[in-house]
Parts: C-alpha cells; structure tokens; sequence
C-alpha cells in the first residue's frame, strides 16, 4: 500500500520535461545511427539486428528498461553505496588495462559474452556520486583549498586511471567536474587561469609569424599574448581588490605606452613593439610585487604570480611545440590551429566532416540520402563523427534542432539541480549536466572544426551500448533523487 | 556565513546557463556559416562521392558507294593498374608476359606516378599501364592475368581498315588536343578525333553521343553502385554509318595506275557530283595510322620528302595546261568574243603579235573552235583572249574584260574552294584585274596575260578543279559540287552537295566544246581513249613547268548521259597523251564496264611498273 502509494508520488514527481528532450534525442540519434551505417542498395532492414541500426534499438530498449529500473530503486540507496560503488569502478578500471584487449590502441573495452564494455563510460556516475556524497557529508567547501584539494582528488583519481587504458578522451570528461566545483564555490580564477592558457596558447602559436599591421619581423601572436597578460592582470587588480590608484596607473599608462609605441613604429622608425609590451608588464609586475609588501596583501602578491605564470606558460608552449615535440605530433597542433593546411593528413577527418555537414544545406538531403556518410568518407561517422550524419542528411534545421534540444537538457537540469534541497542532489545533478556539456562542447566543436579532435561520443547519438547506457544511468539516478526531493524535504 | 555564501554562489547558476548558451549559439553561427553560406562543401562533397564514367559510342563504319566495308572498329586492350593493389608483382614474370623490358616496366611506373605528367594519379584508381593491345598480345596476357593482382584490362575500340586504299579520303582518328578540348566542350583529354579525311569533316556524325553513368565511389575509390539505380545515367548514341561515293575498285586501279609516279586522278559522277575516285600519289596505308605505332608511322611519313601525306588531288594547285581552253572557248562564245564557225584565227606555228610569239605543234590554220580544241591550238585562244581584253566597245577598260573573264572562271568553280567534304582544300589561283594592276602597276593588256588563255602563267588549279571542269561540260553547262559522302545513315546530305550550280555559259554553247573533245579523241590529241564501247570525249593538257612538263587530262565519258568525268594529273608526265590519256582511258573502262579488258589490264600492268625519276628533292 504504502509502496503504491510511494511509486505514484515518483511518477507524479518526475521531471517529464527532461524526459521528453531525453526521448526526443534518442529518437534522432537512432536515425542518425541508420544514416550512418546505411549502406546504398542495401538489403537488409534497419531493424534487423545484424545492422548497427537495429542493434541501436537493442541498446535504446535496454536503455529505457534501465532508466526505469533506476527510477525504482530508493534514491537513498545510491547515496548511501556511493563510496562502495566508487571504490570497486576505481578496482575495475585499475583491471582495465589487464582484461582489456587492444581496440585500435585503447586498452579501455572489457568482453563480457558477446558484449564488449567500456568501464570508463560508466565511471562516470560513480566518481558523480562519490564526489556528491563527500562534498555533502563532511560539508566541504571549495573556496577553502583544502577542501577543493579533497574533492579535485576524488574526480583526478579515475582520471589517471582511465588515462592509463590510452583513453586521453574520456579521461579529459572528468575536467568537467569542475563546472560543478564552480557552482559549488571553487574561486572562478582557476577556470580563467585555465581559459587563459588556452588563450595564450592557441593565439601564440596561431599567430607566432604573423605580422602585426605592417611592421615586419614584429610577431602578432606575441604582441597580443603581452598586451592580454597586462590587460588579464590590471582587470584582476579591478576585481579582486578594493584599492583603485593602482589600476588607473596601470590601465593609463599601459595604454599610453601602447599607443604611442605602436605609432612610433609605424610613423617614425619601426621596431619591435613587443618589447613595449614586455617592458609593460614587467613594470605592472614590480609594482604589483611592492604594492604586496607595502599593503600587506597577498591578493596583488598572487595577481603578480599569475603575470610572471602567464609569460613563462608563453614561453614553455612555444619550446615544447617547437622543441620537444616530434614533427608529427607539432603538425597535428598547426593543422588543428590552421596553420597548415593537410586535407590528405591529419587534416582529413576535419576537412571531410565539414564537407559532409556543409553539403547538407538548410534541410539537408534527407533520411539516409546522404552520400558523404553513406560511402565512408567521414571517419568513425557512426560514433565520434556521428553530428556529421545530421548535418549532411537534416542540414541546418536539423542540426539546431539538436543542439537546441541539448540546450535545452542542460538549462533544464540546471533548474533540476538548483531545487534541490539536499546539497547531495544539487552536486550531483550539476555533475550530470557538466558532463553532457562537455560532451556536446567538444565533440560538436571537434566535428566543426572548432576544437581538437578529441574522441569522445555526443551523447545518445554516438552508436554503442556503454556509452549509452552511461548517459542513461547518469540521468536517471539524477531523475529518481528529483523525484523524491519532497520526501527529503520532509525528511529534513 | 555560509547560507550568504550558496546565495552568492547559486548567482553563478546563470554564468553557468549563459556559457552552455553561448557555446550553442556560437556553434549554430558555424553551422550557419558552412551550410548556407558557402555551395563550396557541395561541391566538394559531389566530386567527392560520384564518379561520371563516360560511355564511349560506337563509331561509325564507313563503306564504299558499293557497299563494301572500309573502316570499322575493332576492340583494344588497354592494360589497367591500381597501384595499392599491385604491389609485391613478380615484375620480372610480368615483363615476360607483355614483352616488354624491367627499364620501361619502371620507366612507366615513375611516369604514372608523377603528378605533374598525370594529373588524375591515384594509389586507389585504374591508371593506363599500356595501351591499344591488339587481340592476340591480349588474350596470351589474360591467361596469365590471374597472377598480377592490380591489373585490370579495359576494352576500347579503335579503327581497323579492311584495305590499303584511299588514305586520303578515309583520314585517320587521333587524341584530341588542348585547342581541340578549348573549342568543344564534348571532348576530354584521351578522347579521340577525326584528324583527316571524312573521319574529320564527319566528325560530329560518326562520333555519336557519348553517354555517362554516375557511379557512387567511397572514400577508397571504389565504386559502390550507381547513383539513384542509374536515374540520371544517359545511354551513349553510337556514331551513323557513312557510305562513300568512292568506288574502292576504281580507287585501288588509281592508285595502281599512279604507282612510282607524283600526281592525282579524281572522277566525278557528272549527274550528282559524287566523287567516284581521288587518287593522290604517293599513298600510304590507312593501317599504319592506327594502334600502338601510330606515332613512329607518321613521323616517317611526314619525314618523307615525296610528301605522302599531302593530298595532291585537292590540295595541289598546278597549271592545267590545254585543259583550260575548254573553259576559255566557253567564255568566248558566251561573250560574242568569238563565233562557234565564223571566227578563224591564224596559227602560223604559235601566236605571233610583235615581238610575242607562244608556240604550238602543226596543224592546218586558220581554223574554228571545234577543230582548234581537237588540235589543242595556241594560237586560237590567244586570239581569243587577245581580242576580248581589246575589245573595247565591249569592255571600257582592260580590267572591265579581266573582271568579266574572273567571273566566268569563278562560276566554272575555279579560284575558289569548291567545297568538298573534305579537309585542306586549296583554292587555286584564278587571276583578277587588282592582280595585275598591283603586279604590273596599271600598265597591263591582252599581251601581258596572254597565256592564261592557255591554262599558263599565273592560273593554278587542282586536279579536282579541272575534274569539275569536265563534269560541268559533261553536264553542258551546271555542277554539283563535288563529294565524297554519297550517304549519311538517317540524316540528309548537306544542301550544298544536292543543289545544281549553273556557270555562266549556255548549254547550247557547251555542244561545241563537247564536240571539240569527241573529235580530240577521235582525231586530234586523245586518240589512245578511243573506243569503240563508248563515246569518249576528251582534252589533253601538257603544262609547262620549271621541270619538265606535267602531263595531264580532262575527259568524260559517254558523250550523251555522261556517267564519268575524269582528270588525271601526272607531274612532270611530258605530254598529256604520254601518261594522261591511258591513265583517263582506263579509269573510264573501269567505271563504265566494271573491269578491264584482257589488253587493258595489260596496259593496266604496264602503266603500274612505269615509274618517274624525281630524284630526293623535297616535292
């Protein structure tokens, strides 16, 4: 009676919102999984089993039978076996490499009968659960380093491990663990250390040869990666601290210095303006470092460290790519980067999925029409290049609609997660849906040639059991915790 | 504290929302920009994934006017190598096979492989290893075919000649070239042409209309079908059948005839214009300009210094010599100049006026026009023409009776390319009054030029002009013009070959000149072409040149209903009666009675061993 009664409060309870937009991507991802492995002239149908079309709506079936398996089980079972089912994935993937066999260089699927599973794909939830169990049980709280140091290791550990099965990609899901530490309280400098090295990077590299306006021999990369580190350190010194005369200083003359150099050079006698800049943060740098002493505060102390951090980074990428890299892998970085053009080499999988997506126009060629896709001129088009199908045969209303789907599910489980009362449901519920949106921010960005090709599927897209079986159990312990959050509440 | 602190840090949930917002929006801009602003990705993406093989037609075969086959295709073998397949080959095994050495085996391996010669270059792709085997070299390598993965055989088809004969006329095909490939866009580097002859002139009809099949081709190269099951394939149209007005008996007699000698016969059928036979020699054999030796064969023949190549028959421009004073007696006729009996022009020996003096045989003197013709006379059209460029009651000026005189030529179809179906003909030399105004600076008269009366000085025809000359007369007054197409399968010959061209003379004064040459045959210069089967009418022609003089003639045969026209043009022949006539009077014999008598075939024999000194000079 009382167990009817507790199941009709879950179904009442359940976000059906994120059910819908979970439904709706399956079904889109099934007809990209069909466009991808359709053959032309093939005679077999797309829901026999012995295509991957039909094989997809065996792991679709399993995955909704999953789902509501998951919804049936007490939330309070997963919170409180979070650290065993942490611990035996942390077993699981350090067997990994043992049990593994090789698949094409990656130790990372395990046989099991006639399947064949990728543990690291379902490690996932576990590291999710632990580090919300954890974060919420000894009430961590990640502007204190300590606590921060705790719960980074937590999601580090499997990392390593997965990186130890040749998996870089997967292993790279788990940076996105701290979105959640943002919300969660992790000072927002570390993501904009991190968005800065990225910036420096690629535009230092980039732009390494090009010339700026038309000053020869003057590096465009290294002139915009000084003046952004005494622009990224005099708007810290606005934000991080209450004291106004030193950023006027530093704005004012930085600006000065700027302009007039930029003019003599080009006006008067040419020169290397870089050096201006250099001297610019040089200066900014000194004056940060004695205002430190003078003020007593160690905040312009780490404001200066992230400077001299910033020009040293610049330096150490231009050697490594340069110095210590092997040919083919600096080639991989110019072609990503595009600065060299290699549409024969590492180049090709890019070059040919833009082909395939941009050929599919406004509505594209329609369902299993696509000829890119269809005679494998994208690679791993069924799995990582999946976004490719979409684009060729739903063109550009079809590729919207998606993203906008996945949009969606990611705005919606942030309102999801932020009704939680339980501090265990929020974090796990922005553990979900960092990790779709580190899926759909790379893989998407990878098949548009906009981010490195990093092998990681989009989700409920990509063919494959694990994978999805993975993004279902993510989502739908976070549904069953929503579900029940009125009954915590009383329980509080 | 800390409750403060989830109110300040769940603010972040929208910093949180803005970014995955932003990163969406950023990628829809992308997709934007590469699915509707560019049709660079369609374009790459079609040329990616089809293939448009081209289907060859058939060409079309060509007969003689009798229905015997002359030209028709015959299967090559190209032998085909995918690179990537064929690797780890016994070479040496292969090179015993096809017969050829390990040096050319990698000598063409490199050629295949460098881009800059073989722009099309794919390790996945079928790429020419060697091309046009024949049938035999092909079947002893496909037996052992099996034991060279990679290589593949591809079928084409190129000409084949049942006979040695008529070179000229048939031409050749060859690979298009770069102007050929710019002026047409039908053509594609490796696609073949008609270079001369009726496979040029007829090239758009015996090509036919290639079609094309767009084939799927995966990321590999291979092919995986065809696109939409064939929906847009386009079937090839096979090239029409061309039957010749040629007869290839009387062609292969021509070409007897003229052995070891330089010159032309050309025949016409009067009544249609169809060109029975066009002898230029020396000839060649259509067959050495087909298959692997092509190359090598027409450098030799271009090399060689009696110009084979050269069709004489249109191409040659010669002085017609006494032929011409058929036309010249016409023009006097028809222009009053002259009388058919009243006017008797002296000949004491030549044409004597001051200190001019233009020689000819004996014969009695003065005389008419019909005997004048029959002799051959000098003196006659000298007159003739002396008196029309003086006549000025008739003509204002001198240049008015030249201006007269050129277009009575032009109308016989001299000066000008007649316009036969074939390529390179030459136009001839008919003089105009601006000529010799410009050559002698105004200061020009009936003397100047006299002998042009004589087919002399600056007139040049070619042997098919001075043929039309006597199918116009054999016609008594009109022509068609002359080809060689007699049929084109389903489609009407070109209005130009089936339209009558009156010249400017009446027929009735053609009788005379018809009478003058029936009597040139039975008593005057011709006497060799008399017959008793047939009424032969003829002129003969002997030019003088630099060397010595060309031999030449004009006849038709019978006098009524004329049914061959004929003129043979032997250089430096001697007399018209030497090579000429018995060359004319026996192609008529074989045209008009379908073989030749025991004592022509004799004299047939004769005429085959009899060969001319020209020394190694360039022709």
């Amino acid at each position: 009676m009382a167990k009817q009664e507790e199941h009709n409060g879950i179904l009442r309870n359940l976000d059906w919102w994120t059910i819908v937009i979970y439904i709706a991507l399956l079904g889109l991802g099934w007809m990209s999984v069909c466009g991808a492995t359709y053959e032309f002239g093939q005679d077999v149908s797309l829901v026999s089993f012995s295509s991957r079309s039909g094989m997809q709506i065996i792991w679709i079936g399993t995955s909704l039978l999953l789902g509501a398996l998951l919804l049936s089980i007490d939330e309070r079972v997963y919170e409180s076996f979070s650290y065993l089912i942490y611990g035996a994935f942390l077993l699981l993937l350090l067997a990994t490499p043992f049990l593994a066999r090789n698949v094409k260089g990656s130790m990372s699927w395990i046989d099991l009968g006639p399947l064949r599973v990728q543990p690291a794909e379902f490690a996932k939830f576990g590291t999710a659960l632990c580090v919300a169990r954890a974060m919420s049980m000894f009430e961590l709280h990640l502007n204190r380093i300590r606590d921060l140091f705790i719960a980074a290791a937590i999601v580090v550990v499997p990392m390593v491990l997965i990186v130890m099965q040749k998996e870089t990609g997967s292993a790279l899901v788990y940076l996105s663990f701290f979105l959640m530490f943002y919300r969660e309280g992790m000072s927002g400098s570390f993501l904009f250390v991190g968005v800065a090295a990225i910036f420096y990077f690629v535009v230092g590299i980039r732009f390494a040869n090009a010339p700026l306006l038309d000053l020869p021999e003057v590096s465009m990369g290294k002139w915009v990666v000084f003046t952004a580190i005494w622009l990224f350190t005099t708007c810290m010194t606005y934000v991080y601290t209450r004291h106004r005369a030193p950023f006027w200083w530093m704005l004012g003359l930085g600006v000065f210095f700027t302009v007039s150099a930029l003019l003599f050079a080009e006006y008067v006698l040419p020169f290397d303006v870089c050096w201006v800049q250099a001297a610019i943060c040089a200066v900014c740098i000194i004056s940060l470092l004695y205002l430190s002493l003078r003020e007593r505060l160690t905040t312009y102390f780490y404001i200066a460290i992230f400077a001299l951090g910033s020009i040293g980074f610049h330096y150490s990428v231009n050697y490594v790519v340069n110095d210590i890299m092997g040919d083919h892998q600096s080639k991989r970085i110019y072609v990503l980067l595009g600065i060299v053009d290699d549409p024969r080499g590492a180049g090709y999988n890019v070059n040919q999925a833009c082909i395939a997506i941009g050929s599919g126009g406004l509505q594209g060629k329609g369902f299993l029409n696509g000829t890119q896709t269809k005679l494998k001129y994208v690679p791993e088009q069924e799995t990582d290049f999946i976004f490719c199908t979409v684009g060729e045969e739903e063109g550009f209303v079809g590729c919207t609609t998606v993203l906008l789907l996945f949009l969606a599910l990611i705005l919606r489980l942030i309102h999801v997660a932020e009704r939680q009362v339980y501090r265990f449901g929020r974090i796990y519920g922005y553990c979900v849906l960092s990790v779709f949106f580190f899926h759909v921010l790379v893989n998407v960005g990878m098949v548009l040639g906009m981010a490195p090709v990093i092998g990681i599927p989009l989700p409920f897209f990509s063919y494959g059991g694990s994978s999805l079986w993975g993004f279902t159990i993510l989502l739908f312990i976070l549904l069953r915790i929503d579900a029940s959050r009125k009954r915590m509440k009383r329980r509080t | 504290m800390k409750e403060k602190n989830n109110i300040h840090f769940e603010r972040r949930k929208y910093v949180l929302g803005g970014v995955a917002t932003l990163v969406i929006l950023i990628y829809i801009a992308r997709l934007f920009a590469l699915q509707l602003m560019s049709e660079d990705y369609k374009k790459n993406a079609d040329s990616n994934a089809f293939l448009k093989r081209i289907q060859f037609p058939a060409r079309g075969a060509i007969t003689d006017r009798n229905g015997k086959l002359l030209v028709y295709n015959q299967p090559a073998y190209d032998i085909m190598i995918v690179m990537n397949e064929a690797e780890g080959i016994d070479t040496l095994d292969l090179c015993q096979s096809l017969g050829i050495t390990k040096e050319w085996f990698d000598k063409r391996m490199s050629e295949i492989r460098d881009r800059k010669r073989n722009p099309g270059f794919s390790k996945y792709t079928q790429q020419i290893f060697m091309s046009q085997l024949s049938a035999e070299d092909f079947s002893s390598f496909q037996e052992k075919l099996f034991r060279f993965p990679g290589f593949y055989i591809q079928r084409r088809s190129i000409r084949q000649y049942n006979d040695e004969h008529a070179a000229h006329i048939l031409g050749d095909v060859g690979e298009v070239g770069p102007k050929e490939i710019e002026a047409d866009d039908y053509y594609q580097s490796g696609d073949y042409i008609g270079t001369q002859g009726v496979e040029r002139s007829y090239e758009k009809q015996l090509r036919g209309v290639k079609g094309s099949e767009i084939l799927l081709r995966d990321a590999n190269g291979r092919i995986k079908g065809k696109y939409q099951n064939g929906k847009f394939d386009e079937a090839p149209v096979p090239g029409k059948n061309l039957t010749l007005s040629i007869d290839i008996e009387l062609q292969a007699l021509g070409e007897r005839l003229m052995k070891g000698k330089l010159g032309s016969i050309v025949a016409i059928e009067p009544s249609t214009g169809e060109v029975l036979c066009l002898v230029s020699s020396p000839t060649y054999d259509p067959r050495l300009m087909v298959g692997r030796q092509r190359g090598k064969n027409h450098r030799q023949l271009s090399n060689d210094p009696m110009k084979p190549l050269l069709n004489r028959a249109i191409s040659g421009r010669y002085p017609p010599g006494s032929t011409f004073k058929t036309s010249q007696g016409l023009t006097f006729l028809q222009e009053g100049i002259i009388t058919p009996t009243g006017t008797r022009y002296p000949c004491s020996r030549g044409f004597r006026l001051g200190s001019l003096t233009v020689g000819c045989h004996g014969h009695p003197a003065p005389l008419p026009l019909v005997p004048a013709i029959a002799t051959s006379c000098n003196g006659y059209f000298c007159w003739g023409l002396y008196h029309m460029m003086s006549n000025r009651q008739k003509y204002p000026t001198v240049q008015d009776a030249m201006t007269t005189w050129k277009d009575y030529m032009v109308s016989m179809g001299f000066g000008y390319p007649l316009g036969i179906d074939l390529p390179g003909e030459n136009r001839g030399m008919i003089p105009n009054a601006d000529y010799y105004d410009k050559n002698y600076k105004g200061s020009w008269n009936g003397v100047t030029i006299i002998s042009i009366a004589i087919g002399q000085g600056e007139v040049c025809l070619t042997p098919l002009q001075i043929a039309n000359l006597g199918a116009t007369i054999a016609n008594r007054g009109y022509f068609y013009t002359p080809h060689v197409v007699k049929e084109i399968q389903g489609e009407p010959l070109d209005t130009l070959y089936t339209t009558k061209r009156y010249t400017k003379v009446s027929p009735q004064n053609y009788e005379y000149i018809v009478e003058g040459m029936r009597h040139a045959v039975t008593g005057g210069t011709c006497r060799a072409a008399n017959t008793s089967m047939y009424e032969v009418c003829g002129k003969t022609g002997t030019a003088q040149n630099r060397g010595h003089d060309h031999s030449a003639f004009m006849g038709f045969a019978p006098k009524d209903k004329p049914k061959i026209a004929v003129a043979v043009y032997v250089e430096n022949g001697g007399f018209g009666a030497v090579f000429g006539v018995p060359i004319g009077a026996l192609i008529m014999e074989q045209y008009i009675n379908g073989k030749l008598s025991p004592e022509s075939e004799a004299k047939a024999k004769a005429f085959e061993n009899r060969s001319i000194n020209y020394g190694t000079s360039s022709r």
